[in-house]
């Protein structure tokens, strides 16, 4: 049988392990993940949430290419069978333009996006 | 010369195409056999051959062949031509990729000026490396003098990440260290340099190593195409002037969300194709620019 105090115990350490597990999620980035191909990013217009790091992970399904954020001076390869990782800073609200930097193909100068930081 | 006409006409005829006139390069640094010899050579750029696209130029298999009867016409004939890339427009294909080099390299085979120099555009090498361009036209850097004016010719588009590399890095300190620093130097590349505009893919992912090298020189302007029209900026004492292009106009950087080509004007055709001169006055350091319509100059 549960004494009331045992039950408390048992209440608060609950409780701590949710407080925690709710700091760890605060501190752990936002993963948004896109996809490429030629040429095309899919999505190509991208909601991340203002004033905190993102995590985006991009990969391609085709070809070598690039995801470049010039504004951001960020870029990465992306490579056919590997995800890219890039983690963004803490953004303040607007729009962000990426691009392929890696010359793809006929549809190279077409193919880009945008994050839409809010 | 029945169709010979002289610079002036020409000028008025650079509707025919986007042909950029650099002039009087007079007293162009010391040393040279010729160094105080006037001449003038012409920038030919971005022609595309193998485009189709009605709407931006209806036009695509005639321009190149009448900006190079308007060459032929120059008179007297500039000392020697230069095409800055994209001589060809991308194709996957690599058979398409020959076929629309060699389909170039017969039409530029018509220019009757003696010396024609070439490089290749991100269209032309991009996709493997300079391979084909290699094939047809040989190097895709090199240098060259003439009339005591020192060329240099930098590949920034066979690597598809836009970069020159290390090793044409190090090829260009070791010429640039033989050249005196109030050398008079000529820089030809494909994109710009500088970081027009990143957002347009117009700029050199390591274009700023580049400048640094050629920053000490006192002499050092670049001719660069890539952006099909006419750009003039300054990095330090370092002039860059971007021609136009003889397929198709593009938007002013950021002047736009999206990079499209500017829609052909029938009302007036090769609108936003043009030309310029560009006279250098013995006792000026910096080349003085004339820039002139297309049509009725």
């Amino acid at each position: 049988m549960t004494t009331r105090r045992q039950f408390l115990r048992g209440s608060m350490a609950a409780l701590s392990a949710g407080a925690l597990t709710t700091l760890v999620a605060a501190a752990e980035p936002k993963v948004v993940r896109i996809s490429a191909k030629r040429f095309v990013y899919t999505p190509a217009t991208v909601a991340i949430p203002a004033n905190q790091p993102v995590v985006l992970e991009v990969t391609v399904s085709d070809v070598v290419m690039g995801f470049s954020l010039p504004d951001l001076k960020l870029r990465t390869d992306l490579v056919p069978g590997q995800t890219a990782r890039l983690t963004l800073p803490a953004l303040p609200p607007g729009e962000v333009v990426f691009l392929c930097d890696v010359f793809c193909g006929s549809g190279h100068e077409d193919m880009s996006g945008v994050l839409k930081v809010g | 010369m029945e169709n010979a006409i002289n610079r002036r006409s020409f000028l008025k005829l650079a509707g025919l195409g986007s042909v950029v006139l650099v002039t009087g390069c007079t007293g162009m640094g010391k040393g040279g056999q010729d160094a105080n010899s006037d001449f003038y050579f012409v920038q030919l750029s971005d022609t595309h051959w193998g485009f189709k696209g009605p709407a931006v130029n209806p036009d695509n298999t005639g321009t190149l062949p009448k900006a190079i009867a308007a060459v032929n016409a120059l008179n007297p004939p500039p000392d020697f031509v230069v095409f800055t890339g994209d001589l060809t427009h991308i194709s996957e294909d690599p058979a398409m990729r020959r076929q629309r080099m060699q389909e170039f390299k017969q039409l530029a085979a018509q220019i009757t000026v003696p010396v024609v120099h070439y490089m290749p555009g991100e269209h032309d090498a991009s996709l493997d490396n300079g391979a084909v361009f290699q094939a047809f036209f040989g190097a895709t850097h090199y240098t060259f003098d003439h009339k005591g004016v020192h060329f240099i010719v930098l590949d920034n588009v066979s690597d598809p990440h836009a970069k020159v590399g290390d090793a044409q890095l190090q090829w260009l300190a070791a010429d640039l260290a033989k050249q005196p620093h109030d050398a008079r130097i000529i820089v030809f590349t494909h994109r710009p340099l500088f970081d027009l505009y990143p957002r347009w893919d117009w700029a050199t992912t390591d274009g700023d190593q580049v400048l640094a090298l050629l920053q000490p020189y006192d002499n050092v302007t670049v001719f660069y195409g890539h952006i099909h029209q006419e750009h003039h900026h300054l990095t330090g004492h370092i002039a860059h002037h971007a021609g136009q292009g003889l397929m198709f106009a593009l938007p002013a950087p950021g002047s736009q969300p999206q990079r499209m080509p500017v829609p052909w004007n029938a009302a007036a055709p090769y609108h936003g194709l043009g030309f310029r001169e560009v006279t250098e006055p013995a006792s000026a350091v910096m080349p003085v620019l004339h820039e002139l319509p297309v049509q009725g100059a």
